[in-house]
């Protein structure tokens, strides 16, 4: 099972990001993930939530611009040249990254990464290879 | 000081007859060349031949800027292509230009209507005149050059831009005249203390500043920053161009060259000729324009006249300082830009949704325009990089129908009023009034 993101638009305008979380809030979602990328005019909120589909359903009802996309998760060896190690492997097989950031797994102890790449089956299959743990869309989907 | 002495002392009396003269022969030439007019005047029931004095003008139909763009491009020229020299043009409203033409003759009085602004504002041959106007089709660098260079002055066509090279010229060429917008001679002034001079290091004494509105208090502050005196010079292309009046070194208001473009003032929802002193819309009609002369023509600018004897020894009629449009237009940067330019241009971006707001300011002296469009699904990614490749795609859109470049910012959606009757696009944050 992939795992899909829920990327939001936000405005950068002070309570812009709190409107969107209210509303998630309110409709007992719970964020497993998540990453802001800034520009100097706008945002991005990527999170990763149980049930992407009917997330991004109830934020185009609440006015927002909304789109999913499907990411990587990985857990690596929480212990220095944890994150290189995967990094060094797609950058060698020639997968760019778009974005990563990193989450908490309540019983993890090992660190969890979300990647957004260039090639998500090429990118898979050789993390695989090398020994990458994936994590599974089961992770945090129904 | 005159360039023609005779023309520009005229008595009223005199001046009446000869544009009386001129007017009728000009009527006589559109209704026999131009099919609008001709269809028009008929319709009116006109003929050139009612035209006896200048009172007679005020039953004559008007002319708008859609008359020019319904007739893309040639269609209101009087003159055969073969006689016209030059072309100009101008942005319109829905992306076609207004086309202008002139023939030899027509360059030669408009040079004349410039070089009479320049000595009337204390301008001789004596002067290097640094013309900072863009070149090209914008009738601004031509028109100041072609003045000049009558005038017998040296011109440097310098044109817009590398405000470096700008002030090495005013220093090692010994620019005496500066010609440009008055945003530009701001900047300029700006620009040159930062280099570390000081206005008496540079020889400039006069600039002749138009084609945007700009106060009282900006004429202050170019005139010390630069230390020169700073005139208004008015016109629009489909007149002539800069220079159908200018101020003289009385700076109180702009005499118009009134034997070759005769002013009304009209109540722009009436059309009715208002009184000397009210304030209203401004009108011009051509009466020695070969290749497009134009009757009665809607400016939109508001103005007002009067007809009192300047101290300067001009006879002619004097407009106040236009003060505003009666249209949505802005002025940006001496571009005309019309808010449904905007629109168009987003409409045609796929995706884009037509809600847009226009925020004008003035910053550092140089007009500013930033469009907020509103996000939609089909500009939205998980990617800022993907984002900002849309929202550089509008932004050349726009600067390639605008010709001036806007600032693209992206709004969350429906966060742009809504409004049921005239949209408030613009907001316009320039302290020009």
């Amino acid at each position: 099972m992939e795992i899909y993101q829920v990327s939001v638009f936000v405005e950068n305008k002070s309570g812009k990001l709190a409107d969107i979380t209210d509303v998630l809030s309110e409709n007992g979602i719970n964020i497993r993930a998540l990453s802001i990328a800034d520009t100097a005019d706008f945002g991005i909120l990527r999170i990763i939530v149980e049930d992407p589909v009917s997330t991004e359903k109830i934020l185009i009802e609440h006015g927002f611009t909304v789109t999913l996309t499907k990411v990587i998760g990985a857990r690596i060896s929480d212990t220095p040249g944890g994150l290189s190690y995967v990094l060094r492997i797609l950058s060698d097989a020639g997968i760019g990254i778009e974005y990563l950031y990193a989450f908490i797994e309540k019983t993890a102890d090992r660190a969890s990464v979300i990647l957004r790449v260039d090639n998500d089956e090429k990118a898979e299959k050789i993390l695989a290879d090398k020994g990458v743990e994936l994590i599974g869309g089961d992770a945090f989907h129904e | 000081m005159y360039y023609n002495q005779k023309i520009e002392t005229m008595n009223r009396e005199d001046l009446k007859k000869l544009q009386a003269e001129r007017l009728r022969k000009t009527v006589e030439r559109v209704y026999n060349n131009v099919p609008l007019y001709r269809e028009r005047f008929d319709e009116y029931g006109i003929r050139p031949e009612h035209i006896k004095t200048i009172d007679d003008l005020k039953n004559l139909p008007f002319t708008y800027k859609t008359d020019l763009r319904d007739t893309y491009p040639y269609g209101l020229f009087a003159a055969p292509l073969k006689d016209v020299v030059r072309i100009h043009a101008s942005s319109g409203t829905t992306g076609k230009q207004t086309v202008v033409g002139y023939t030899k003759n027509d360059i030669d009085v408009w040079a004349e209507c410039v070089a009479r602004g320049m000595v009337s504002v204390g301008g001789s041959s004596e002067d290097i005149v640094h013309i900072s106007y863009g070149y090209g089709l914008f009738t601004g660098g031509l028109g100041l050059h072609d003045g000049a260079t009558k005038l017998g002055a040296s011109v440097i066509p310098v044109s817009t831009g590398n405000t470096a090279r700008q002030i090495n010229i005013f220093k090692d060429f010994g620019s005496t005249i500066l010609c440009c917008t008055p945003s530009y001679a701001m900047y300029l002034a700006e620009a040159v203390k930062e280099s570390g001079m000081s206005p008496e290091d540079l020889k400039l004494r006069i600039g002749i500043f138009g084609a945007e509105p700009w106060t009282e208090e900006m004429r202050q502050e170019i005139e010390k920053g630069l230390g020169i005196k700073a005139y208004d010079i008015y016109g629009l292309s489909e007149i002539c161009g800069p220079g159908v009046a200018c101020n003289c070194y009385m700076q109180n208001g702009l005499h118009v060259q009134e034997d070759h473009f005769i002013p009304e003032i009209i109540d722009p929802d009436t059309g009715e000729v208002l009184p000397e002193g009210e304030s209203g819309e401004l009108v011009f009609t051509c009466i020695t324009k070969e290749a497009l002369p134009l009757i009665r023509y809607r400016t939109r600018d508001i103005s007002s006249l009067t007809y009192e004897p300047c101290e300067c020894g001009r006879t002619s009629v004097r407009m106040s300082k236009p003060c505003g449009r009666t249209d949505d237009m802005l002025i940006i940067r001496g571009v005309n830009v019309f808010p449904s330019q905007v629109e168009s241009v987003l409409l045609n971006i796929e995706g884009v949704s037509p809600h847009y707001h226009i925020t004008v300011d003035r910053i550092n002296n140089l007009d500013t325009m930033d469009v907020e469009v509103e996000m939609s699904p089909s500009l939205f990614s998980d990617s800022v990089k993907v984002i900002q490749e849309k929202e550089k795609t509008i932004k050349q859109a726009l600067l390639s129908t605008l010709n001036i470049s806007v600032g693209v910012k992206l709004v969350g959606p429906k966060t742009i009023s809504r409004s049921e009757g005239k949209a408030k696009r613009v907001t316009d944050n320039r302290q020009i009034r």
